[in-house]
């Protein structure tokens, strides 16, 4: 009964296949790759750092906490204090907004989201592209637009560090236009980083929410190697418990 | 110790229970790798018990607090990711071991030979599941657990005279999915299912023990008994099925632990991103999609145009099931004493259910939808051709079988006729006619079809 195995088999890779592409995101660019290395820590230091001085005054990630982002990313509670929290703020609390709900309301139409599980949500990739593509548009309120989310509430708020983007004027449009976020966009006035620092920048910073989104990541790999192992250690034995039994089955 | 044996004996059956359900227990000893998948499950139901249990002690059954107690576990409770993940996996993980182990006893023919009450009963286990999974889902308080269960529990609508709504009204004990939703679901999800599901393993069990296990030749091992008054076709359960069936589970948490350590949303399949965020009954995700193993049965849904119609059918497509023993009366059980065109049958079945389950994630173009409309066809077609298959029948049951058919599939691409979609109808109507062409035909003009002869004794390989 050979041809049943094949077929499990067969149909293990095809779940594995549909596995990676189950729930593409349809964007109306196609999204350029995050590539975050969770273990580099110096990446998630300077993450951090970002998030805290770029995001963290309008969004919340309520499910973070300092005392624990700080003993994860390798930084004592005197750093954490000194560079990352704001002064009301305890180790034990949640990294929340200083924005509050009635500004927010009335300069955005609602709070900023929760920035706690966008990376699982949204993905890492989508959120790279996100924070590469603003460019002007002096039709909306902040002056400025974003390529994977059309007419989206929020400013550019790394806009000091990168510069300011405008749309390519031969990019042109119509159904033979380029899609790429490379092609559409171009940068007009260079900011306080080169292309390449923001770049790397805003890779950090993906990299750190990315660790927000699960901070148990950080262990779950490392653990899982060792039960890993164990499991094929107990194979081995359980194999041979097996084969010492069935030795006389006929 | 074995005067403590004989101080519990004397008062509980113990030893006697034990050498009939394990050391006296005889089973067939060709078991292959599709005889795995009982005990694995098994393995599952126990995990999911065990991981609901803690999970249990730090969730908040509330509208208010439920996403935020799921994070909590994720991140503030000592080895709550690892608690959620195990949770989480093994309920796709019991799917998947369940969906193997249905599929086993459809190529054995494992409900036949008075087994039919073991079959009934194991589809009692699979709807409780169902159940238990679907409302396990709506727990984490996520967009698409509240939408999921909004869009499922409203089916119930369809059903006509006030009774739908009313129906839908008393699931949710409220007019949209919400707290009252919430706490019944969990309530259902930790106590009254989890009982339900027991009772009816052990009725499962004892069923089996009864008759006995079937094998992959199909051999019943009662009817050969050696001098000593056991089968010679069998070995005791344990140590032997315990040993071996330990090497399988060892395997099976192998993969298990890849996916719970490694990829615990599995792509999208088995934790759907929109699910991280919460719950919002005033912003309705883009696609709504039940997790995979809902997908095969919401494809049929969504595939007819008529609600009432597609509701009917999407019940009917799991209820059919439970007919199996009576839909497939043919004498020789094994796929391997029965001819290519049953082996095809059954490959075209299970096609038939990874093509709907792809379909059921996927957005219902045009196209889509049409392909969904077909291959739901072929699902119930299954249960027609495995009928006719029952026993040795003359061309013209073919040839009627074929018109009858034909008649009626053409009848319903009258009834959902739509003028903008001529020829897509026209093209996707060959998937069932080479279908039923090959089935139902063939056997007329080959022999294809034509059994061989069952060995008396075990083949054990």
């Amino acid at each position: 009964m050979s041809w049943v195995k094949r077929g499990a088999c067969i149909a293990g890779l095809v779940a594995l296949a549909l596995a990676g592409g189950a729930h593409a995101a349809g964007g109306a660019i196609p999204l350029l790759e995050a590539k975050v290395e969770l273990g580099d820590r110096a990446s998630l230091q300077r993450g951090a750092k970002l998030f805290v001085n770029y995001c963290a005054g309008c969004h919340s990630a309520r499910f973070m906490r300092y005392s624990r982002m700080g003993r994860d990313l390798g930084l004592t509670e005197e750093q954490v204090g000194a560079n990352l929290m704001f002064a009301s703020d305890k180790p034990g609390d949640p990294i929340l907004a200083t924005l509050g709900e009635a500004d927010a309301n009335a300069w955005f139409g609602r709070p900023p989201p929760d920035l706690s599980l966008s990376a699982r949500a949204r993905g890492p990739d989508w959120i790279y592209t996100y924070l590469m593509t603003f460019y002007r548009d002096e039709s909306r309120p902040f002056g400025a637009n974003n390529l994977v989310y059309p007419d989206v509430a929020m400013p550019h708020a790394l806009v000091e560090l990168q510069g300011v983007q405008a749309r390519r004027e031969d990019a042109g449009d119509g159904p033979a236009a380029p899609t790429g976020a490379g092609e559409l966009l171009e940068l007009v006035e260079p900011g306080s980083m080169s292309v390449a620092e923001y770049r790397r920048a805003v890779r950090d910073l993906v990299n750190f929410m990315v660790y927000v989104g699960e901070p148990a990541k950080l262990d779950r790999y490392v653990l899982g190697g060792w039960v890993l192992l164990f499991l094929l250690v107990f194979f081995v034995i359980s194999r041979l418990l097996y084969k010492e039994y069935w030795k006389d089955v006929h | 110790m074995n005067r403590l044996l004989g101080w519990i004996d004397a008062r509980f059956p113990l030893v006697s229970l034990w050498e009939e359900h394990a050391s006296r227990y005889y089973a067939p000893k060709n078991f292959n790798f599709w005889y795995y998948f009982g005990s694995i499950a098994l393995v599952v139901l126990v995990i999911q018990i065990v991981s609901g249990i803690w999970l249990t002690m730090n969730y908040k059954p509330s509208a208010t607090e439920a996403f935020a107690s799921v994070e909590s576990i994720m991140r503030d409770v000592e080895w709550g990711w690892l608690i959620r993940y195990m949770h989480s996996t093994g309920s796709s993980f019991f799917f998947i071991a369940v969906y193997l182990h249905m599929f086993r006893a459809i190529i054995y023919g494992s409900y036949k030979g008075n087994r039919e009450l073991i079959w009934l009963l194991g589809m009692f286990i699979y709807v409780i599941l169902m159940a238990e999974a679907f409302m396990g889902y709506l727990l984490p308080w996520g967009q698409m657990s509240y939408w999921g269960a909004q869009v499922i529990i409203s089916l119930f609508g369809a059903i006509p005279f006030g009774i739908g709504e009313a129906l839908a009204l008393w699931i949710r004990g409220d007019y949209v999915v919400s707290d009252a939703t919430l706490n019944r679901f969990f309530a259902l999800h930790v106590v009254a299912l989890p009982l339900a599901l027991l009772a009816v393993v052990v009725l499962h069990l004892l069923a089996l023990h009864e008759v006995g296990s079937n094998n992959p030749d199909g051999v019943e091992i009662k009817r050969n008994k050696g001098p000593d008054g056991n089968p010679r076709d069998g070995i005791p359960f344990h140590p032997y099925y315990t040993v071996k069936d330990l090497m399988g589970v060892t395997v099976f948490l192998f993969l298990f632990a890849i996916v719970v350590f490694f990829v615990p949303e599995f792509g999208g399949w088995f934790l759907e991103k929109d699910n991280f965020v919460p719950a919002d009954p005033l912003r309705t995700p883009e696609h709504i999609v039940p997790l995979w193993y809902f997908t095969p049965f919401y494809a049929i849904l969504r595939a007819i145009p008529d609600k009432l119609t597609g509701v009917l059918a999407m019940g009917a497509s799991i209820v059919v099931l439970f007919f199996l023993p009576w839909i497939d009366r043919h004498p020789v059980k094994s796929i391997r004493y029965r001819g290519p065109l049953f082996a095809a049958l059954i490959a075209m079945f299970v096609l038939t259910f990874l093509v709907l389950g792809v379909l059921g994630t996927q957005p219902p173009t045009r196209v889509l939808g049409e392909l969904g409309l077909r291959f739901g066809e072929l699902y119930f077609s299954f249960f027609i051709v495995l009928w006719l298959y029952s026993r040795e029948r003359r061309a013209a049951a073919h040839v009627n079988t074929f018109i009858v058919m034909a008649v009626l599939i053409a009848a319903a691409d009258v009834i959902r006729f739509d003028p903008g979609k001529v020829e897509l109808m026209l093209w996707s109507a060959l998937i069932p006619i080479v279908y039923y062409a090959v089935f139902v035909l063939a056997p007329i003009v080959t022999s294809l079809n034509e059994p061989r002869p069952v060995p008396e004794r075990v083949v054990y390989r």
